[in-house]
């Protein structure tokens, strides 16, 4: 129970560990464990802003996809419509030849009727020449009624 | 013959007395001029041995996965560090926790010297420097272990008074508080009066205050580890005595030092925190001001 240089030495010894402590042992442990903890703490906000990039991205993504598909239905809508369009002007196409082939067609066939009606013409009064000569010839003298007989077939 | 028997039979208050005797070594004249070796010895050991490993971890010290006896390091460490931080608002990094760390961990290893079985010291002792060879194994059952590092808390709770405040700020605090100074000295009104007759008595009290305080703070800081530990001594030993007296003592003697041992475990453990907690509570009081 006596109070000594034991206590002295002590002091000296307390002093020393504490003196390594404060150099060598706190310092590097404190480190490790800081660089530890904000390590962790980044990575938490690293992953936080990772799952909101990724919900940001799914709805990107979807107004796309939304967008994509309105734009499809305008573009079929269109090329349903065009479609009609495209029919009814070859059927108005159609219908315009066809007119315009029967017109011609019509006309052809009244120039034809004509013409052969001028053939008939033509052929009745010569037939008629015919039979009045074959007639005439015992009767009358041809040269004085073909003259009035000509002058019949221009009336007709 | 009976005297010469006498002479060899140990009486209880010699065996107690033997084991409770330093190994003593005296550099000069005078009874303060001696050096206990045995708790030198032991403490300085223990110190370097307990200090050595954790800075065998602390020098590997990764801030990625650590290594287990990394984890018990760093778990000790947040543990002194979480204590520190609740009592001291400054930076506690450049010295307070570690020192507070220093002296858990040296008087925490210290302390558990007194699981090592008495007797079972005596002899080794006995068996290395000779018969009658005395050594004490825990060294915080010395008071001057005690007193020493108490005594280093309050040099360094000065140091600390009169870095933060200044000299004149802890002059100024010695004398001026806790009762705090007659501030309201107007000369020539009543209260003026008051005040200057009150200031000087003030002073007087304050200052007297502020010595029990300075002195009372290593004694209860030393004393009371040093009575901790050098009580479970002597149960220990006692306990020893009984076991020595036959049959049923020796059964008792093992019982009850075996309970004695666990619940030792708890004051080796619950002091080495207390005077820890102490150590920081007196060097975060050193900072503040009132």
């Amino acid at each position: 129970m006596e109070i000594g240089l034991s206590l002295v030495a002590q002091a000296f010894a307390f002093a020393a560990l504490i003196a390594v402590t404060v150099k060598f042992i706190w310092p590097p442990l404190l480190k490790a464990i800081e660089t530890r903890q904000k390590e962790i703490a980044d990575g938490l906000a690293a992953a936080q802003e990772g799952r909101s990039a990724l919900e940001v991205a799914a709805k990107k993504s979807e107004a796309t996809l939304a967008e994509a598909k309105q734009k499809a239905t305008e573009i079929i809508g269109q090329a349903e419509k065009r479609a009609t369009q495209i029919v009814e002007e070859a059927k108005g196409n159609a219908k315009a030849e066809g007119d315009r082939i029967i017109t011609g067609a019509k006309a052809e066939i009244d120039q034809e009727v004509n013409r052969a009606k001028e053939g008939l013409r033509a052929q009745v009064s010569a037939l008629a020449i015919a039979g009045a000569e074959k007639i005439l010839r015992k009767e009358i003298d041809g040269k004085a009624h073909s003259e009035m007989l000509s002058k019949l077939a221009a009336e007709l | 013959m009976a005297t010469e028997h006498a002479e060899k039979v140990l009486t209880p208050t010699e065996y107690i007395q033997h084991h409770l005797s330093f190994n003593t070594h005296s550099v000069s004249d005078g009874s303060f001029w001696t050096l206990n070796i045995d708790s030198l010895v032991m403490s300085i050991v223990l110190g370097l041995l307990v200090m050595g490993l954790v800075w065998l971890v602390a020098r590997k010290a990764t801030s990625g996965v650590p290594t287990k006896g990394q984890a018990f390091v760093e778990l000790i460490f947040s543990f002194v560090d979480d204590q520190v931080k609740n009592i001291f608002h400054g930076n506690r990094h450049s010295f307070i926790a570690p020192t507070a760390l220093t002296v858990f961990l040296w008087v925490l290893a210290m302390n558990a010297m007194d699981f090592l079985p008495v007797d079972g010291v005596a002899s080794l002792a006995s068996l290395i420097g000779g018969e009658h060879t005395k050594w004490r194994a825990v060294p915080t059952s010395d008071i001057n272990t005690t007193f020493a590092l108490a005594l280093a808390v309050w040099i360094l709770m000065i140091y600390f008074s009169i870095k933060v405040k200044g000299l004149g700020g802890w002059i100024h605090e010695l004398f001026c508080a806790p009762f705090g100074s007659a501030k309201f000295f107007k000369p020539k009104s009543f209260l003026g009066f008051i005040g200057l007759i009150a200031s000087p008595l003030l002073f007087v009290a304050n200052f007297a205050f502020n010595i029990i305080e300075y002195v009372s703070k290593p004694l209860s800081h030393s004393l009371r580890l040093f009575g901790n530990m050098y009580a479970g001594e002597v149960i220990f030993l006692l306990l020893g005595m009984w076991a020595a007296t036959g049959l049923v003592g020796m059964f008792a003697g093992a019982v009850l030092g075996a309970l004695w041992s666990i619940f030792h475990i708890l004051i080796v453990a619950l002091q080495a925190f207390i005077f820890m907690m102490l150590t920081v509570v007196y060097l975060a009081m050193a900072h503040e001001s009132h």
